[in-house]
């Protein structure tokens, strides 16, 4: 090695042969050393999280069912909250993911194209905001402004089962839960549909609009196709955030513990994230381990569906002609 | 799939024809008929709102737009075609779509600035809430506990998401180690906020028993949220170093953790500060977390190793959820911590952009 390094022109004698292992140097085993441990951490902290979970959830399984907050067994407790979150989850899924395309378009393919950028970060500034003034904002603002509304849908559409009423006269129901949870979850959708509409392969688009094709004829033909499961990925993440949504459901629901589908009265079945944050500072004993086990419960919910979304993304990665 | 071709099919044959009078309807609105037809509804609207007396604003708005969107597309479709008409009609749907969705953005912000500016006083920096029943008092204690756990948080995370980062860019790339981790990474994204913080309450339940509410505990939680968020910005940071930089170091003998300590990190500082400082904009608001793990007092406490703390999201929920008599300074005090959450966020977003703007790498 020390041969190799010395200056002026090649020595006569033959280099040495080039030995099959790199030099090693003790820094960059540390380094290397750090590196992989970090990534090691988080999958002990993964493991971790999934462990401790069970381990604290595990007294409320095993526990008599009349020692259950309610009396009726951990299944009783459970099945109510697990119906709200998905409720007010799907609910919040069904209102924001066609806006939050519609939005993406707007930025990708319809504003000047001088201000799209800023426009995004205006949109990007939605998912920067705490959910607690999320909370705060729907409770105090949007329950006594759409009370009008839920009233008018009650009034002509109360033969719907989901408006059925009686109208809450504060606001605090399902629906507002719902459109508050849209509100939170439109940035993350829109970011992702705006990505892959981004990616759209130029030439397609420029190919339909040679053919005369008008910009929507333009986008149903090239952009919506190329984008449809950045789409449904963006709208499976949005889902997983609004399952887990805690404070602004816990400030705004009024519960009552029913299952029910109806979005406008007062008596509202509970998510699983709210009734932790409600009840747990008052909580001691089984009655933790019983929020533990739903905590438990809502985590399997969010992975299986985070789990779908990212299988769909990296599929698309794999099969899309973007590179 | 099918159907779709089958229309376009249609669509084709039916284009190629000219016995339907397409033909004959070339011709263009002029420039001023969007305004003009927007311009137009409005007056009718508002014409008859008044006239019925039921005059609100939201119904304005709403029946413009839609007495907008059908006249238009009646017009367009009269003399353009129904092509250009359903096209004109989707730019109409589609900016509402997105002014739509500029409204809770604004009210959000109009909101807490109206109804937070009343407390943003000298006093609500200076004064924890001991001894505070009514008017007065401030949130000193949840501004030095927010600064504390988040900081701490922050100490845990970015080394440890740094690290990941780097091992996964440069050392383990491609191997099963490092897809495991892109998985569980990918998975720790999507824990909810608040499972995180049942982990945390469950990890010092075991070593301190039930019922502990520790600053720590909130830290710990708050970095099981934020790793992820740094190890999923570095590391995109980190693909995009040209790897033609690498080699170069490589061909000039430098091991290879000097190139990266030296080469790669200092290319993508920009990009790692930013996504590092949006993590934490992400982080300080949180709420749920340090209501399970860490709780809320009256009082100020700088230790996160010594009993509960105040934080400002969970300061913000209990002077809502749990007023004292008399009510309003307790609400006062809420919108107002809440405006200070928003300011804190909303700053940590433009330091983020600034950070990525000025000191990115000159690519000349």
């Amino acid at each position: 090695m020390s041969t190799d390094t010395s200056p002026g022109p090649a020595p006569a004698t033959a280099p040495a042969p080039p030995s099959s292992k790199p030099v090693v140097q003790p820094g960059d085993r540390i380094f290397a050393g750090f590196a992989t441990g970090a990534g090691i951490l988080i999958l002990v902290v993964l493991a971790g999280v999934a462990a401790f979970l069970v381990t604290e959830a595990a007294p409320a399984f095993v526990a008599p069912a009349e020692e259950i907050p309610g009396g009726g067994g951990i299944v009783a407790y459970i099945w109510p909250l697990v119906f709200g979150t998905l409720l007010a989850a799907v609910l919040a899924l069904l209102i924001a993911t066609p806006l939050a395309v519609c939005v993406a378009l707007f930025i990708t393919h319809f504003a000047p194209r001088r201000i799209s950028q800023p426009l995004g970060y205006v949109v990007d500034l939605l998912a920067a905001v705490p959910s607690i003034v999320y909370g705060l904002w729907g409770v105090a603002v949007l329950a006594p402004a759409s009370v009008g509304l839920m009233t008018w849908l009650q009034d002509y559409l109360g033969w719907i089962p989901l408006f059925a009423g009686p109208v809450s006269a504060t606001g605090r129901t399902m629906l507002v839960v719902g459109v508050t949870l849209a509100v939170m979850i439109l940035p993350i959708i829109t970011a992702v549909s705006r990505e892959v509409f981004l990616q759209t392969p130029k030439l397609h688009e420029e190919a339909a609009l040679a053919l005369g094709a008008t910009r929507w004829e333009m986008i149903k033909m090239a952009v919506l196709p190329f984008g449809r499961s950045g789409i449904i990925s963006g709208a499976m993440l949005g889902l997983g955030r609004a399952l887990g949504e805690t404070m602004a459901v816990a400030i705004i629901l009024s519960v009552s513990g029913a299952v029910t589908v109806n979005l406008i009265s007062s008596g509202n079945p509970s998510t699983i994230a709210a009734n932790i944050a409600l009840q747990f500072p008052e909580s001691t004993g089984i009655e933790v381990n019983t929020l533990i086990a739903s905590g438990l419960v809502l985590f399997l919910i969010t992975l299986a569906v985070n789990s779908v979304a990212r299988f769909v993304i990296n599929r698309r990665r794999e099969f899309s002609g973007a590179n | 799939m099918s159907i779709d071709t089958d229309k376009r099919d249609a669509e084709r044959t039916a284009a190629v024809r000219p016995t339907e009078d397409k033909i004959a309807r070339q011709g263009r609105l002029p420039r001023w008929s969007t305004p003009g037809a927007l311009a137009a509804a409005a007056v009718v609207v508002g014409g008859l709102l008044a006239a019925t007396g039921a005059f609100s604003v939201g119904l304005f708005v709403f029946l413009t737009v839609v007495l907008f969107a059908v006249g238009l597309y009646a017009l367009s479709r009269v003399v353009e075609g129904a092509r250009k008409a359903t096209d004109r009609v989707v730019t109409i749907v589609v900016t509402s779509a997105f002014l739509l969705a500029l409204i809770p953005l604004i009210s959000v912000i109009w909101t807490v600035l109206s109804n937070g500016i009343a407390r943003f006083d000298v006093e609500f920096f200076n004064s924890s809430m001991r001894g505070i029943v009514g008017e007065g008092g401030g949130a000193y204690h949840a501004i030095a506990g927010t600064l504390v756990i988040t900081a701490l948080a922050a100490a845990m995370s970015i080394p440890i998401g740094l690290l990941t980062a780097v091992y996964l860019v440069e050392y383990g790339a491609g191997s099963r180690l490092a897809r495991a981790i892109t998985f569980f990474v990918d998975v720790m994204t999507g824990i909810p906020s608040i499972v995180a913080g049942l982990f945390a309450y469950a990890l010092f339940a075991l070593f301190a028993g039930p019922g502990v509410r520790l600053g720590f505990a909130g830290a710990v939680a708050l970095s099981v949220l934020m790793i992820p968020v740094v190890v999923r910005a570095t590391e995109e940071m980190l693909k995009i170093v040209p790897n033609e930089l690498r080699e170069a170091a490589f061909a000039l003998g430098v091991p290879k953790w000097r190139t990266i300590l030296k080469v790669v990190i200092p290319t993508s500082v920009a990009g790692i500060a930013s996504g590092i400082t949006l993590a934490i904009a992400r982080v300080i608001g949180e709420t749920a977390p340090l209501l399970i793990a860490v709780g809320i007092t009256t009082g100020l406490n700088f230790n996160p190793f010594d009993g509960r703390q105040a934080t400002l999201p969970v300061f913000a929920y209990y002077s809502y959820a749990a007023p004292g008599v008399p009510r309003d300074p307790y609400i006062d005090r809420a919108w107002t911590a809440a405006l200070v959450l928003i300011v804190i966020v909303m700053v940590l977003n433009l330091a983020a952009r600034l950070i990525a703007r000025l000191f990115a790498p000159k690519t000349r």
